[in-house]
């Protein structure tokens, strides 16, 4: 029997409200008892979010692959950014890909959720400050990259590019959140795979890095960055960026004409 | 729709980089020149985090190991319902009112990816009252004064503004949903003045009011 605490939470809307819910066999199980499929609920993202702070550059292949358009290699302070709520959606939304657009590409991440306010923490004490984990997709429409502030906001805040869940999974059902698989695949194709032992910021590093300079509250997020394997996507395309244990979180890409554009 | 009020509850505050004619003619050739290589084309923004948040009078803290920090004087627009492409001429009817921001940083020479260090460290964005927007004039010929220890040390102008408030509004929107209670700062002007801890900063915007905060060292929160 798992106990409450130790269950995989998920916030979705249905029959006109919002609900907390937890994993089903079937589905998901609202706290009032119902049980439903998965696609008969809206999927908001998993908790209440607060400063969304996301890394580029964060793995040594990613570096790597974009080193063409950078004019600096990975260096010792992490790369951070900021990004705000109107760019969040849950899992089974839709981001739209602008028509002008020549390359969208989606990035599979670790998403960290901070459980308790955390304001100059040791390294050996920060994964005491993490409430929980989940899958982050965080787009990036790389025609608007100016070399301005980057990522600027162009790029990477536009509403609906920052998609997360399905779950809030509790750190203490994470055995080890440096050795999970990640991947992404594009209409069932795999296009993106790596493994969260080879962040170069891991999740103390990031959290005593960050804490040093900002006080972080609960619900702030870690968006910790992605491996290599960004590819285009296009109108129609189903992407789903997986992590071993974390969750499946399913983004289906639409145009303009879906926002009436 | 009444817009005499402040939205019940702040949003995100977003800074915008370079929108004063005066700031971007200071770099001067270097635009051009990498790692840049061409001036911002859209509004760049960046956000200042909650953690960033005070009110008048509360101190600021200048961080252990920096000399002094640069007080970003400007003019913040509360969105007051939300903004998703929004024509120019529509666009100041989206805004509730104002408040004077302080855009605090640790001075830094590059713009090109520069480190949250400098711009998102507690304490670093006061926040001034609010003033509805039919209680003020145009938001584009409004005075601004920074004066430390009571001495005036730098005036600018929204008039010098590369994207007035309500093209900014519209631009910004273009890309992305500005929220009920998101605070847009327009920019700041060239040559930001500098402060220490033990000094204390005042911002007056014409019709505004004030926006004044005293400065501590990292050390003196021990």
């Amino acid at each position: 029997m798992t106990s409450p605490a130790m269950k995989r939470t998920a916030r979705v809307a249905f029959g006109g409200a919002i609900h907390e819910a937890v994993e089903h066999t079937e589905g998901v199980q609202l706290t009032d008892g119902r049980v439903l499929p998965e696609t008969e609920v809206v999927w908001l993202p998993p908790f209440e979010v607060g400063t969304i702070i996301a890394l580029g550059i964060n793995y040594a292949d990613h570096a790597k692959e974009l080193a063409k358009e950078l004019t600096m290699s990975a260096k010792d302070e992490p790369l951070a950014f900021l990004k705000a709520p109107n760019s969040l959606i849950g899992h089974r939304g839709s981001t739209r890909r602008p028509i002008d657009a020549t390359f969208m590409h989606y990035e599979c991440e670790l998403a960290v959720i901070i459980g308790k306010t955390a304001k100059n923490v040791a390294r050996g004490d920060a994964m005491g400050f993490v409430a929980g984990y989940t899958v982050a997709n965080d787009y990036a429409i790389r025609d608007y990259l100016e070399n301005w502030y980057r990522p600027n906001l162009r790029v990477k805040n536009r509403d609906g590019c920052t998609v997360l869940g399905p779950w809030f999974v509790p750190a203490a059902v994470v055995a080890d959140p440096h050795a999970l698989d990640l991947r992404t695949f594009v209409n069932g194709k795999i296009t993106q795979s790596g493994n969260t032992r080879d962040l170069i910021n891991d999740v103390p590093a990031l959290i005593e890095y960050l804490s040093s300079f900002m006080t972080l509250s609960p619900g702030d997020v870690i968006l910790t960055g992605t491996p290599e394997g960004v590819v285009n996507v296009n109108p129609g395309d189903e992407v789903i960026t997986e992590i071993d244990g974390i969750g499946r979180l399913v983004n289906t890409i639409v145009g303009d004409d879906a926002f009436g554009r | 729709m009444n817009t005499a009020r402040h939205p019940a509850r702040r949003g995100t505050v977003y800074g915008t980089l370079l929108n004063h004619r005066d700031a971007l003619a200071a770099l001067g050739n270097a635009v051009n020149e990498p790692p840049y290589k061409a001036a911002p084309k859209a509004p760049i923004l960046y956000i200042k985090p909650r953690n960033t948040w005070i009110d008048a009078g509360q101190p600021i803290v200048v961080p252990a190991g920096v000399d002094a920090v640069e007080i970003g004087a400007t003019l913040g627009l509360v969105i007051g319902r939300p903004a998703c492409r929004v024509s120019e001429a529509d666009a100041l009817s989206f805004v509730a009112g104002y408040v004077i921001v302080n855009d605090v940083s640790v001075p830094h020479e590059s713009y090109y990816r520069p480190s949250l260090r400098f711009k998102a460290r507690d304490t670093f964005c006061p926040i001034g009252p609010f003033v509805a927007r039919v209680r003020v004039g145009s938001p584009d010929a409004l005075g601004i004064v920074v004066a430390i220890d009571g001495e005036t040390v730098h005036r600018a102008n929204t008039a010098g503004l590369i994207r007035s408030t309500a093209r900014l509004i519209a631009e910004v929107s273009e890309f992305m949903t500005l929220a009920t209670g998101d605070v847009l700062s327009v920019g700041v002007a060239a040559g930001a003045p500098r402060a220490r801890a033990g000094q204390r900063v005042s911002i007056a915007i014409d019709g505004l009011g004030r926006l004044d905060n005293p400065l501590i060292s990292e050390g003196a929160l021990a």
